[in-house]
């Protein structure tokens, strides 16, 4: 495989990739979609609803980039408000009161820039999502389909397994805007990207996704098939925890993802 | 108070060059207001802790001035030294800049943590340090955060925490990014034991702190004029291609939005803080 990590990264920018949308609709069944955070407004890029999976009923929620010139525009090119977080963190509290695992699928380069959105709190909705995820007592399971930017995607991907489609990117920073604070210029992006490290692979190795979805007939009926087939049987081994023991792994998970020496 | 003849038993290697470090920035007899342009005598700024004694400006503080400045004497100690940050993505030129900024700082990392006691009651602390690669979090900072979250919460200590940073720690990649949910869990598992939490947000806050343990607070403090934001405010007018408005991105801006409960000046600050620890923690303050 000769695909370096910006290759990855032009691919999953495309606008032919599956969505959240076209995986619910692939995947899940009777699915009725929720809107809004019930404090401010209904954000497009995140949508979120109860559905089946198999026999079980879920909450899903993923960021949606849309497909069209229209709909990403609408979409924010999935690029989510605080409410978009706010929403997620609604429904991940309902689908904890009824005993509902959770689902998300991420696909961001980054939560949304703006005036408008630094004044109602992006870095509190964040926040709040990470403290939320990390004492939720519901299974929860992230996949990364595409982008996997920053804090935006880290605030819908602190769960209890986190995968990453094959050509997904994860990442602390887009490549563009690592390549311009280091190197004072954006088009070092490519060698951004390969310096940090942002493939699923990568991941992989590192340890920060437990498994990487291989892309072979991605978007067909088989591929749907399989990771509904690969999510039923996680969240079976997931039901069978405790409440203790389902907080505390997902504590421990993440507890874990340090590097660092101890000179002492 | 008695910030220039400070003396105090070293409590462990770290703390042997402390009063080094707090001694190097007065090595210029006056100092130069970058906002009023006054220029007042070192000795008169840093007895009114850092702040221009001519209009209120705070000056950037090092985490053991701060120490200094907000703990009673002599009761600082120092935990959770010895971490070393490692290079676990081999990222061009990030050894060199570790080095520079140890040398800079006098610091092994981003961020001071242990326990203290501010007006006679005892609490878990963390200071952030803006010398070492202006306090950006990478794995060192997040372990440092969690491994006192944990100790406060077995001990049942509240946590004090000034925190001062340029958000995440690139070259770490995503183990950087990984930092922000780890702090976020031992902050959860501090307050679901229904301990007090009190951040004291300096400038700058911003990026993947102010997106966790900033925010997590109980009460949320901030110094005056302090920038705290999420995204860059240089990355926002990019993005948007308009003017910013004024005081974007400001603690008052904060304050006026709803995310912090109070501005409390530098000069006030043990004072507000112990108030609130006697508050949250059934102890009895000495009076300040
Ligand atoms: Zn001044």
């Amino acid at each position: 495989m000769s695909k370096t990590a910006y290759d990855c990264v032009k691919i999953v920018r495309g606008n032919d990739r599956p969505t959240s949308i076209d995986l619910i609709k692939g995947m899940f069944t009777e699915f009725v979609e929720l809107h809004g955070d019930r404090r401010y407004a209904d954000d497009a890029a995140v949508i979120g609803g109860v559905g089946y999976l198999g026999e079980r009923p879920v909450t899903v929620i993923g960021i949606e980039k849309g497909h069209t010139v229209k709909e990403r525009a609408f979409r924010r090119f999935g690029a989510p408000m605080p409410e978009g977080y706010r929403k997620a963190l609604r429904l991940m509290k309902q689908a904890e009161k009824f005993g509902r695992p959770v689902i998300c699928f991420v696909d961001t380069s980054g939560a949304y820039c703006g005036v408008d959105a630094e004044e109602r709190g992006q870095g509190e909705a964040v926040a709040e999502n990470l403290v939320t995820m990390m004492g939720l007592k519901v299974p929860v399971i992230s996949i990364i389909i595409g982008e996997g930017g920053s804090g935006g995607a880290l605030a819908l991907a602190v769960a209890d397994r986190v995968w990453m489609f094959e050509n997904a990117v994860y990442s602390v920073i887009s490549p563009e805007g690592c390549a311009a604070i280091l190197w004072k210029d954006a088009a070092c992006a490519p060698e951004a990207a390969e310096s940090l490290k942002i493939t699923a692979k990568d991941s992989l190795k590192f340890g920060i996704i437990e498994e990487m979805i291989s892309e072979n007939n991605l978007g067909k009926p088989e591929f749907y098939q399989e990771l509904k087939t690969k999510i039923e049987s996680e969240l079976s081994e997931l039901s069978g925890l405790s409440v203790e023991e389902l907080t505390q792994k997902r504590y421990m998970r993440f507890r874990s993802l340090g590097r660092f020496e101890r000179s002492e | 108070m008695a910030l220039l003849n400070f003396k105090r038993r070293p409590q462990n290697e770290l703390e042997l060059g402390g009063r080094q470090r707090i001694e190097m920035d007065q090595s210029d007899p006056e100092m130069t207001c970058p906002n009023c342009r006054k220029s007042s005598p070192s000795s008169a700024v840093w007895q009114n802790f850092n702040v221009c004694p001519e209009c209120g400006y705070h000056y950037r503080t090092r985490a053991r001035q701060r120490i200094l400045m907000m703990t009673d004497s002599n009761s600082f100690s120092e935990m959770f030294t010895g971490l070393r940050p490692s290079d676990p993505l081999k990222f061009r030129g990030y050894k060199n800049k570790l080095e520079a900024a140890g040398a800079i700082s006098n610091e092994e990392e981003a961020v001071v943590t242990g326990t203290a006691s501010i007006g006679g009651i005892n609490t878990a602390l963390f200071v952030m340090e803006p010398g070492f690669m202006m306090g950006s979090m990478g794995s060192v900072v997040g372990e440092k955060i969690v491994s006192l979250f944990e100790y406060a919460t077995d001990k049942g200590l509240p946590v004090v925490g000034f925190t001062v940073s340029g958000g995440a720690r690139m070259q770490e990649g995503l183990f950087s990014l990984m930092q922000m949910a780890r702090t976020s869990g031992a902050v959860m598992r501090h307050s679901d034991a229904g301990l007090f939490y009190l951040p004291i947000l300096t400038s700058p806050t911003t990026g993947g702190v102010t997106a966790s343990f900033a925010m997590d607070g109980d009460i949320i403090l901030a110094e005056p004029g302090a920038t705290i934001g999420f995204a860059g405010a240089r990355v926002v007018e990019q993005t948007t291609r308009k003017p910013l408005p004024k005081g974007f991105q400001t603690a008052e801006s904060m304050l006026e939005h709803g995310f912090i409960d109070a501005i409390v000046p530098r000069t006030k600050q043990k004072k507000i803080i112990a108030r609130l620890l006697k508050m949250h923690t059934g102890n009895k303050a000495e009076d300040l």
